[in-house]
């Protein structure tokens, strides 16, 4: 079903998703600098900025979350969960690539073994209202990950920035809660033709020419090859590339105790850390950069698509833009399948 | 002062000299990025490699902090004056005792900050060059000429040492040592405020921090062993986004580089957040040298004055 939001209606429009959800969209923090938070008031949305460094997953499966409380009260323990989601929830302006990252998340936290109530919980209470990118940047390469800037799939709703208005697709059964929506309107056959053309010029965009294919098995092959030596030798080791990932996913659980009471508190962790991998014993396996960075491309492009049968790249270009050193995984990739 | 151009071609002359000898293992310097208005650390190990070596406006990394990655090579590092301050600064605290180190020094025309001009430029860049006093960058459509000196980063335009002091050998001549202006213009506005909306600009830069730790890699000075964000025995803080861990982290961190930081802003230039942190340490830095005469890694002979005391030490802070 295809409508459309004047942007005269806009404003009205996000307050009444604020009356009724919880609502996450992009925020500027400062010039150059964004994130996914929760809405306060529409004049805080921002949907006109690049993707935000941040990315989407942030809204499911937060940098640092609470799981439970704890407290001795007299010879009683009371434990209080924190895994109960209760409002409805609505992101907005979420782009494909965040969102293919985050059926990649699902395959994890929601997977045949294991359920994590926590992620669960936010993701049922969700819409997610996907987001057309206009506006690909020289770094993206979602083309060559299997996906392109005008993906739908995963959105409940799906925008298009026509210019005087938002064309509005309701793909899912969650989508077509919006369907009786006073703010939208019938979409002309003249919009839908504007934003077939927009389609076409934002996919040229997008480099589809990154090698991915084979890369599982090239791996398997390199896995002692002196490549490693030299691959790794520029990362400082910060956690700036895993933690703007939109499909990293690794996290450290820590009590954060006083004397009677606390907390379960889980935190995104980072395989670039020597902390990450170090044992209890003094012992860490994964000594030096050589290994930690290995492993960050190997989980990307060999474990992941050995357990869920597609690689955990989605080519949004972040871990390019914001590394300290200028380490680039699209020559990485290149190298690994040059070798 | 001679063009980027010229003194890139003596660098890899140098280069080659060095490794032709065996003088040294490796040299680590700049190298062509992957990303307009950037470029990469290269490792070079043979005389055919040395035509990866680049030198221009976007060598803003201070290499120095590679240093503790490869301490059982011959190192032969390319140097800006900050960075070399970096090293004279570590050597203070005995961290090079079995490896020697060539400091490669290149007298330093001072950075661009590439995020000042890509707010300026909107649009995305695609290429960027420098002619002369000019930036030229180019995108879809469009292509703009810009003066340089207008986009430096804030460390450079106050820097006063951008000739590499100690350095083994030195590339090219030494420059006037004049700043751009008189004072870190973040650390004058810092200054003015009130001890109120000096917090207030605290809490709000901190608050986007996302304990990546890029700003303490990045830094030649963070070499612990167990960084006391990491330590869990004892527990100093802990390892979620409170405002009051994310303060606490940068207040420490910045203390712990008192007397020790040589300003050349690689903390700031490496946060996804940008999050302004030279404020603080180049604050701290003219602190030390008022109050003890004291600038990071110019002498080396003189320990740090916070790793030492005097009895004429001031004492008037004590009531």
């Amino acid at each position: 079903m295809k409508l459309k939001l004047d942007k005269k209606e806009f404003q009205p429009f996000l307050q009444s998703l604020i009356d009724k959800y919880d609502l996450y969209a992009p925020v500027q923090l400062t010039e150059g600098v964004s994130v996914y938070k929760k809405i306060g008031q529409p004049e805080e949305i921002n949907l006109h900025l690049p993707n935000p460094q941040k990315p989407a997953k942030e809204v499911f499966f937060p940098q640092s979350e609470v799981m439970f409380r704890y407290e001795r009260v007299g010879k009683q323990d009371q434990v209080t969960s924190m895994e109960e989601v209760k409002r409805e929830r609505v992101i907005l302006g979420v782009r494909p690539c965040d969102i293919q990252a985050i059926f990649m998340l699902d395959e994890v936290f929601l997977g045949k073994e294991y359920t994590d109530v926590y992620f669960l919980h936010r993701r049922k209470a969700t819409t997610i209202i996907g987001m057309a990118c206009e506006h690909p940047l020289s770094t993206c390469f979602c083309s060559s990950t299997g996906g392109d800037p005008f993906t739908r799939k995963g959105s409940d709703l799906f925008w298009i920035d026509l210019g005087e208005a938002y064309l509005v697709e309701l793909l899912t059964e969650k989508g077509m809660t919006f369907s009786e929506s006073r703010f939208f309107k019938e979409a002309s056959s003249a919009d839908f033709t504007l934003a077939q053309k927009i389609e076409e010029k934002a996919s040229k965009k997008t480099d589809p020419s990154i090698p991915i294919d084979g890369i599982e098995k090239r791996l398997d092959q390199i896995v002692e090859s002196p490549l490693w030596d030299q691959i790794h030798e520029k990362c400082i080791g910060c956690g700036v590339c895993t933690f703007l990932c939109p499909t990293c996913h690794c996290f450290d659980i820590i009590d954060e105790d006083l004397n009677r009471k606390g907390q379960r508190v889980r935190n995104w962790d980072s395989c670039l850390s020597n902390l990450y991998s170090q044992e209890t014993s003094g012992h860490n396996p994964r000594p030096t950069g050589r290994e930690r960075t290995r492993q960050r491309l190997m989980h990307k492009f060999n474990y992941f698509p050995k357990n869920f049968g597609r690689i955990a790249c989605v080519g949004c270009g972040r871990c390019i833009l914001y590394c300290p050193a200028n380490f680039d995984i699209r020559q990485a990739i290149k190298e690994i399948q040059k070798e | 002062m001679e063009r980027p151009k010229a003194v890139q071609d003596k660098i890899r002359e140098k280069a080659k000299e060095l490794l032709s000898k065996k003088e040294v293992d490796l040299i680590i310097g700049f190298g062509q990025g992957t990303l307009p208005l950037r470029t990469t650390p290269v490792f070079i190990r043979s005389p055919e490699e040395v035509d990866r070596l680049i030198w221009n406006s976007f060598c803003e990394n201070n290499l120095a902090t590679y240093l503790h990655k490869f301490s059982q090579f011959r190192v032969g590092l390319i140097v800006k004056g900050c960075d070399v301050r970096s090293i004279t600064a570590l050597s203070l605290e005995k961290r090079f005792r079995t490896n020697p180190i060539l400091r490669i020094g290149i007298p330093c025309q001072r950075m661009v900050d590439r995020r000042k001009l890509k707010k300026a430029i909107k649009e995305e860049i695609l290429q960027a060059s420098e002619q002369e006093d000019q930036i030229i960058v180019r995108g879809d459509g469009f292509q703009v000429s810009l003066n340089r000196d207008d986009f430096l980063y804030p460390s450079c335009q106050a820097c006063t040492h951008r000739t590499p002091i100690q350095a083994d050998v030195l590339i090219g001549e030494p420059l006037e040592e004049s700043p751009l202006v008189e004072t870190h213009p973040e650390v004058g506005e810092f200054e003015e405020m009130s001890p109120e909306e000096r917090w207030k600009f605290f809490e709000k830069e901190t608050s986007r921090c996302i304990r990546c730790y890029a700003c303490r890699e990045a830094c030649p000075m963070c070499y612990c062993k167990e960084c006391f964000v990491d330590s869990s025995r004892p527990k100093w803080i802990e390892k979620g986004l409170a405002p009051s861990d994310l303060q606490f982290y940068h207040i420490v961190r910045a203390y712990h580089q008192t007397g020790r930081c040589s300003g050349c802003g690689a903390c700031e230039r490496a946060c996804p957040m940008e999050i302004r942190l030279t404020y603080l340490t180049q604050k701290l830095n003219q602190d030390v040298k008022e109050l003890f005469g004291f600038e990071t890694g110019i002498d080396s002979d003189a320990p740090p004055p916070l790793s030492t005391y005097e009895t004429e030490d001031r004492q008037e802070f004590i009531k």
